[in-house]
């Protein structure tokens, strides 16, 4: 197995240096064993690219997002302010996150309480590794023509409106980007939004996430692509209870770009 | 000279108008019992939002077919008022066709009503089509039984008979045939009343003139009880609708507050508040009730035309789960109504009634259904906000009654003890870089 580079903030503060930017891991991409493949493939990316990051480690706490979505505003503002006291201390100016919801709240919802950063999502950075000639995105021999759909995001899509920098990147890889008849502004949820993803679903004729998968089956990929953790468990469980597991794989973004460089 | 029919007019004209303003006076009364809320930001963006999406019927279109025929019932409504204005003047002064004088231009006008009035016409017939030959399923949903669904059919049919009268009016009107300037469709009409004597045709004008203009008044003393409403608060409610991304949900001043104190190690706990501080303390976190609401949110409801663009879009909804966002605007305006009336009928004091929007009107399990997802949002043609009432629910639930479901509680504590929502130890964060 390949190391990985990873430094804490507490490390580059030990240098007494500063690092490029903060990568914001979240609980997902922390603990969930699938999103953990997620985090290990960007940081990959970010190693080839010698970008100077830093994660915050054990330091790092859940941003509350599902909290805040849950009802539960005094959690929600005990875990932002934890976690701004925390990044203020680092005087920490760029976040960059692979998930979302960790996105979203750091850049729409922390600012409110004190915490002021540029938060970008990982494909938004990636996108921008490459425009600076930093990471080389090119057709891959081994995705090149192949069908992929994106899901968007909720709270990357509309919450946002981040539609093109993941599809730039899937064009750049020569994917035959295929869309799903409900994309971008229309793109329907993959149901685990909303603290969904933590509770059953209340009674109803069929899960949000098979329905999902059901539009992303209508386009006949053999990948269906994401940009977020909880989307990929999702589409994950969606294309098993299809029972496609043998031909349609679930990947994120970075996954794809990380496998076509064989890293 | 005989004054009568003015002296009627004058008299039809201030009832409708009054009873408007007494209603509409109600409206604004309703939606003050809403919370304070700043809006006083982002005022070019408001304005931009309030052209594009109101004035410019920008979010329509995206659903081309019914985008369409609604811009032309939209842009025929707005131009054949030109005309009202004229059939008022003449009702007042009992003059004929007071802007006549014009000549050709007033022949090229009313040439234009009379073109927008058939496709208006066509149009409505079309709505009317859709909704109950087609039935499209957003139209059918289990909330729009009984009065939303004979509303909805009751304007169409108001619309339907309004530009009829109007082309009849002109078809009947001699003079204005022998002008041949401007009957551009009535020319059309006017040779079914052709065996009829100057005398049945003038009474037949004047019949459909009347009953044109007190049409217009009635219709526009039903807004306040229909969804038609829209009209007229689409352009408020896209002016004040969000400007921030959808994904930013309000921050709760009050509680960032008490967590500031919490967190802070030289507070005193005991310490007395500062004078006029517990103004400050709001009667309680999240909605139940109508009178929680913002304001906005309030506007939101009579906003809402029912529609069902946001519904046909909610993935909970898709999956045959209860919620409804267009439920969720149409329980807020009932309560609403019924809580205005309730001050009416109590010299101006809200009576406890034992009721509230929450579990009255709005059930748990529709509040909990959903995904956040934004999609009723960015689907709302006038900048509906379904979600935020949602929220507020929420926060009541957990904030006030802590009755979120069992598994969202565990996700909670876990959050609590370790920081995240799983049962993982928050020192084993950094161990996937050392996993494959």
């Amino acid at each position: 197995m390949e190391q990985l580079i990873v430094k804490t903030m507490a490390d580059y503060m030990a240098e007494g240096k500063e690092p490029e930017i903060l990568f914001w891991v979240g609980s997902a991409g922390s603990y969930d064993d699938r999103a953990k493949k997620i985090t290990r493939a960007f940081v990959k990316l970010l190693n080839k690219a010698q970008v100077e990051f830093a994660v915050l480690g054990t330091e790092e706490s859940c941003t509350g997002d599902v909290a805040k979505r849950a009802g539960n505003e005094f959690l929600f503002q005990m875990q932002a302010m934890m976690n701004i006291e925390l990044l203020n201390g680092y005087e920490v100016k760029r976040i960059v996150t692979a998930c979302p919801h960790s996105y979203n709240t750091l850049k729409n919802e922390y600012p409110a309480l004190g915490g002021q950063y540029q938060v970008q999502h990982h494909t938004e950075f990636i996108e921008e590794l490459m425009h600076n000639g930093r990471l080389k995105i090119e057709s891959s021999s081994t995705l090149n023509g192949k069908r992929i759909t994106f899901h968007d995001p909720c709270y990357l899509g509309r919450a946002n409106e981040v539609y093109e920098a993941p599809r730039n990147l899937l064009t750049a890889l020569g994917v035959d980007l295929v869309e799903m008849k409900r994309h971008k502004q229309t793109a329907l949820c993959c149901g685990a939004g909303g603290a969904q993803m933590f509770k059953e679903p209340e009674k109803g004729d069929k899960d949000i996430n098979v329905l999902r998968t059901e539009d992303a089956l209508e386009t006949q990929p053999s990948i269906i692509a994401t940009g977020c953790p909880y989307c990929n468990t999702m589409m994950t469980d969606g294309v098993k209870a299809k029972e496609k597991e043998d031909s349609i794989q679930v990947l994120d973004v970075a996954e794809l770009i990380a496998n076509a460089e064989n890293l | 000279m005989n004054y009568i029919p003015n002296i009627l007019f004058a008299v039809a004209l201030a009832l409708g108008i009054g009873y408007f303003v007494k209603n509409v006076k109600k409206l604004v009364r309703n939606i003050k019992l809403g919370q304070d809320v700043d809006v006083s930001d982002h005022k070019d963006q408001r304005w931009q939002n309030m052209i594009r999406i109101a004035l410019g019927q920008g979010k329509m279109v995206r659903r081309p077919v019914a985008g369409i025929l609604h811009i032309i019932v939209y842009v025929g409504f707005i131009i054949i008022n030109i005309e009202v204005l004229e059939i008022i003047l003449d009702g007042l002064t009992g003059k004929h066709r007071l802007f006549s004088f014009m000549g050709g231009f007033y022949g090229f006008l009313i040439g234009s009503f009379e073109i927008l009035a058939f496709l208006v016409f066509v149009s409505v017939v079309i709505f009317w089509i859709r909704r109950n030959i087609m039935k499209l399923q957003r139209f059918w949903k289990p909330e729009m039984t009984s009065w939303p669904k004979n509303d909805a059919n009751f304007i169409l049919y108001f619309e339907m008979v309004l530009m009829t009268l109007f082309l009849v009016m002109n078809a009947t009107d001699i003079h204005f045939q022998e002008m041949h300037s401007g009957n551009v469709i009535s020319q059309f009409i006017a040779p079914l009343f052709s065996g009829a004597s100057e005398g049945t045709l003038h009474v037949i004008e004047r019949s459909a003139w009347w009953l044109h203009i007190l049409g217009i008044l009635v219709f526009l003393n039903y807004l306040y009880f229909s969804k038609h409403l829209h009209i007229l608060l689409a352009f408020p409610n896209t002016y004040f609708g969000k400007v921030k991304p959808k994904g930013a949900f309000n921050n709760v001043e009050a509680v960032t507050a008490e967590v500031k104190m919490m967190m802070d190690p030289d507070a005193d706990p005991y310490a007395m508040p500062e004078e006029g501080a517990d103004e400050e303390v709001p009667a309680k976190f999240g909605a139940s009730d109508v009178q929680d609401l913002s304001w906005v949110q309030l506007l939101n409801a009579y906003t809402c035309t029912e529609c069902g663009r946001c519904t046909s879009e909610c993935p909970a909804n898709l999956t045959g789960k209860k919620l409804s966002p267009r439920k969720i605007m149409m329980d807020t305006r009932d309560r609403l109504e019924e809580v205005g009336k309730n001050i009416d009928a109590n010299n101006g004091e809200f009576k406890d009634d034992g009721k509230q929007l929450l579990g009255d009107y709005i059930s748990h399990e529709e509040i909990w259904a959903c995904t956040t997802c934004n999609a009723c949002v960015e689907a709302c043609p006038v900048s509906i906000d379904p979600l935020s009432i949602i929220l507020e629910m929420r926060r009541y639930l957990v904030m006030e009654q802590s009755a979120a479901p069992m598994e969202l509680n565990n996700m909670m504590s876990n959050i609590e003890n370790n920081g995240a929502p799983w049962p993982y130890n928050q020192m084993d964060r950094l161990n996937w870089v050392d996993e494959n």
